[in-house]
């Protein structure tokens, strides 16, 4: 049994200390907001803030965060860049597939937190570790750049 | 089919909640009783295309599978046009499986979405579900109010008498409207009343996409699920021979381990611990009649193919006779890879055996199909099958498998367990990558014969790859004369005017790899074939390749006016400015239809001295008839945009003796943001019947990035995806 604090809340997941924070996260808490996409690391669908920092659940033993902080998806409007980003998700309408997003929107989160003002430049280097299938691209550099005049 | 004739046949149920309208298909009786009816409308069968509640909820029943496509939010715009429905009050969730009632109305009976007939297949059907909906709220308030029907209005989901300034919502009349007769026959509106159609309609999922609540089959907890996962054989075709379970049983929380015919299935009661238990497996495979060329040795094959005629798709004029008068003869040979789909949420599936029959939890793209491969595995009816429709995280034509391949292997498992427990398959996302079911491989030769001023007088195009169709449900309408349509589709289909043309095809029988219609299918190959050997022959003619294909479009205006105004808009024949120092810069356009959708693109790339192509930007120009959701269709394209330089820039299955080389995205990498170019998308303004924009918008991009690439370096690439060893300065 793995004490762990999720979106400011205690939580038991009974998984063995080896297992993923995602695994723990999905199957576990059934905060399944958070992705599968390959499990090693490649596609950033699973990211998660540990202490404010962006991680990837899939490659994190969930004995390695218990006592910190995790925020999810579920609970990504609990701050002022958070609620920012995902209401410039909605009004450009950047989502398709959507299984991606929750991970594109957790990294745009710590983009925005670090940088108020990115540029392209600084957006295609903080979101380069989030794949999206259906390429929503375009909308997602939009969607960043919204949500900071948002928030200036 | 006469739609309005159907509405005579309409009938409705009324329950405590609402109202509910049906859509009798001609020679189907009632479908009243099935069961499965939603949770939240349990008192109504579910044979409707949209239900309101009593608390002024409009939902619309999607017959199509929400995979990314917008397909939800645009079913849902038709009904809520012509119901005049407040767009806020409007939900969608997905229909059930049932044919006879949401079947795809260009599919015949079959249920299920695909080839970017969503929108086509039920403009008017969506439509007149609205508007007979509107009909009865609008004699309901007549009858309450007694004021004449005619001097009724309805405006964004409020009917309302200005005369004696009555008003109502639509949920204070469904109880009363339920009651109301079907009207025989409704009037649609004129398209210059629309106020959501052809406007921007936000997208329904968004806020559930956003906030980790959206359901994908990969999130569906139910109570004693088990979670499978399955090891397969390295190689298409291997059996299991034997297998040791000892140390998968020993992981922690795995609860069974069964053979199945596609390998040893590992069930746990979480996703990791079947995952460690499949690791802990040892299988002896049996690979006696398994597939074991490589990729190299198929072309090799098909290469041989290509030296003799094939089977004719199209034949104009004598082709031979004008070779053999021809002033010049060029010629180009092109190879294409295997692709995986390689959808973000790898295939998966639920499947629960009941006392009732079968419960499915899925991104089902093909109802029809998948009930009747568990009807075949359980024995029970197709009725008995029930689809619980979820959204898909991607698909690009993988969750429709012709074979229902990841449903039956789920449904293998559920009988060799025994087990009443539903059952979740998980392929991971090397499962997935490796599964097969790819765009087929395939290898074209091309020749034009031409005049000594350049003008083309003949065109030979031979293709060899494996059948798609063969074998498929959709078998008996796509496959005539041995050809198969979708092998030869965009090159059979070529929209120019050249006297002699033949096109010919080989379809090879004896390869192991299963394949499938992959975003936009055929058009995927074929489109890059012919664009880039079109601009081949307008460079040999030295000859503007936007001016030529319009000259030979003669025929084909919506052709010609998306080519017209992808070019006007980029700028074409205005110069591109220089890149930096060693970089090359060119500009490229291409142009195609696929499934009665016509897009034109004009791309610019810089070829570094490394040989690494930057796509800087795409110009897209689209007629996809009347625009139902401009933003959706830009979003499609741009999209497309994205999927087909995936492809183009690094997409590649390989198999070497037989065993799939990729496995994950580290080598099956599609493009991330900082490879993405700006795009910018044109829509024609049309009158037209609404075709599709899923697909569509793929095929053009090679061929245009191509081309641009060609203008850059004077370097075609005839193999995809393009290699930078070719194009190094």
């Amino acid at each position: 049994m793995i004490q762990l604090t999720v979106n400011g809340k205690p939580h038991k997941a009974d998984v063995e200390p080896d297992t993923p924070l995602l695994w723990a996260l999905r199957d576990s808490l059934l905060l399944t907001g958070t992705k599968y996409g390959c499990g090693s690391g490649f596609c950033g669908a699973c990211t998660v803030h540990v202490n404010g920092q962006p991680t990837l659940a899939c490659l994190t033993p969930v004995s390695s965060v218990a006592g910190k902080k995790i925020t999810t998806i579920e609970a990504v409007d609990g701050t002022r860049v958070g609620k920012a980003v995902q209401e410039a998700w909605r009004k450009l309408d950047v989502v398709q597939c959507g299984y991606c997003q929750s991970g594109q929107i957790m990294s745009a989160v710590s983009l925005l937190s670090a940088n108020k003002k990115p540029t392209d430049a600084d957006i295609d280097a903080a979101m380069s570790g989030n794949l999206c299938r259906c390429a929503t691209y375009v909308r997602i550099r939009a969607a960043i750049h919204e949500a900071a005049r948002a928030l200036a | 089919m006469n739609q309005i004739h159907n509405l005579s046949r309409r009938h409705f149920m009324q329950g405590a909640a609402g109202l509910t309208l049906g859509l009798a298909l001609p020679g189907v009786a009632s479908a009243a009783s099935k069961a499965g009816a939603p949770a939240a409308d349990a008192g109504f069968a579910p044979n409707a295309f949209l239900r309101i509640g009593t608390d002024n909820s409009v939902t619309v029943i999607s017959k199509h599978l929400e995979m990314g496509q917008g397909t939800y939010t645009g079913l849902a715009t038709l009904v809520a046009e012509e119901l005049d429905a407040a767009w806020a009050q409007v939900k969608v969730e997905g229909a059930p499986a049932d044919a006879k009632r949401y079947n795809n109305l260009f599919w015949g009976p079959a249920q299920g979405t695909g080839g970017s007939t969503a929108m086509a297949n039920s403009w008017e059907q969506m439509r007149q579900a609205g508007a007979a909906a509107r009909a009865m709220l609008v004699s309901a308030a007549a009858r309450r109010w007694q004021v004449p029907a005619g001097e009724i209005a309805v405006s964004e989901g409020v009917v309302s008498h200005a005369a004696s300034k009555r008003k109502a919502s639509f949920g204070e009349l469904a109880s009363a409207a339920a009651a109301e007769a079907v009207p025989a026959s409704v009037t649609l509106k004129d398209p210059k009343d629309f106020r959501l159609i052809g406007k921007h309609a936000h997208r329904k999922d968004s806020a559930a996409k956003t906030n980790g609540t959206a359901q994908f089959t990969q999130d569906m907890h139910l109570p004693g699920m088990l979670v499978a996962v399955v090891a397969h054989p390295p190689r298409f075709g291997g059996k299991v021979k034997s297998f040791d379970a000892a140390r998968a049983r020993a992981v922690k929380g795995v609860v069974d381990v069964v053979a199945i015919p596609s390998g040893v299935a590992v069930l746990a009661k979480d996703t990791w611990s079947a995952s460690k238990g499949r690791d802990a497996l040892s299988v002896e495979w049996d690979e006696s009649a398994a597939f074991k060329l490589g990729s190299e040795d198929i072309l090799a094959r098909y290469r041989e193919a290509a030296k003799t005629p094939g089977l004719v798709a199209r034949k104009e004029g004598d082709a031979d006779a004008a070779f053999a008068g021809a002033a010049r003869v060029v010629k180009a040979s092109y190879d294409f890879p295997y692709l995986a789909h390689a959808a973000m949420e790898p295939m998966n599936c639920i499947v629960q055996r009941t006392a009732a029959g079968v419960e499915v939890w899925n991104g089902e793209q093909l109802h029809t199909g998948d009930q009747h491969a568990l009807a075949g595995i359980f024995g029970v009816s197709v009725e008995q099958v029930n689809i619980h429709m979820l959204y898909a995280g991607g698909s690009f034509g993988r969750r429709a498998c012709k074979d229902s391949d990841y449903v039956r292997e789920a449904a293998s498992i559920v009988k060799a367990t025994g087990t009443q427990a539903p059952v979740k398959l998980v392929w991971l996302r090397e499962d997935d990558m490796r599964a097969g079911y790819y765009r087929p491989l395939f290898h074209h030769t091309l020749e034009a014969a031409l005049d000594a001023d350049g003008t083309i007088r003949a065109w030979r195009h031979r293709l060899v790859g494996q059948s798609i169709i063969k074998g498929s449900p959709f078998e008996g309408f796509l496959i005539k004369n041995g050809i198969d349509a979708v092998s030869v589709e965009g090159a059979a289909t070529l929209p120019y005017a050249i006297p002699n043309l033949q096109v010919e095809l080989h379809t090879p029988t004896d390869i192991g790899v299963p394949v499938l219609w992959w975003r936009s299918v055929g058009s995927t190959h074929t489109a890059y074939s012919t664009e880039t050997f079109l601009d081949r022959l307008a460079a040999e003619a030295k000859q503007d390749p936007v001016a030529l294909r319009l000259r030979l479009l003669d025929q084909h205006p919506r052709h010609a006016a998306v080519l017209r105004l992808a070019a006007d808009k980029a700028g074409w024949g205005t110069p591109l400015p220089a890149g930096q120092p060693g970089e090359r810069r060119g500009r490229g356009v291409a142009v195609h239809e696929s499934f009665h959708s016509y897009v034109a693109q004009v791309a610019e790339v810089t070829v570094k001295t490394d040989g690494s192509v930057q796509v800087d930007r795409i110009v897209a120009a689209v007629d996809c008839g009347m625009a139902i959701n401009p933003d959706n269709i830009r979003a499609q394209v741009e999209g497309s945009v994205g999927f087909g330089l995936s492809a183009a820039l690094h997409g590649e299955i390989t198999l070497k003796d037989g065993v799939v080389e990729q496995s994950n995205f580290g080598d099956y990498a599609p493009i991330r943001i900082g490879e993405m170019p700006k795009v910018e998308v044109h829509i024609v303004a049309s009158a037209e019947k609404p075709t599709g924009i899923g697909e569509p918008g793929v095929p053009p991009v090679a061929p245009a990035v191509a081309n641009a690439i060609a203008a850059a370096t004077g370097k075609w690439a005839t193999r995809l995806p393009f290699s930078a060893d070719d194009l190094k300065a």
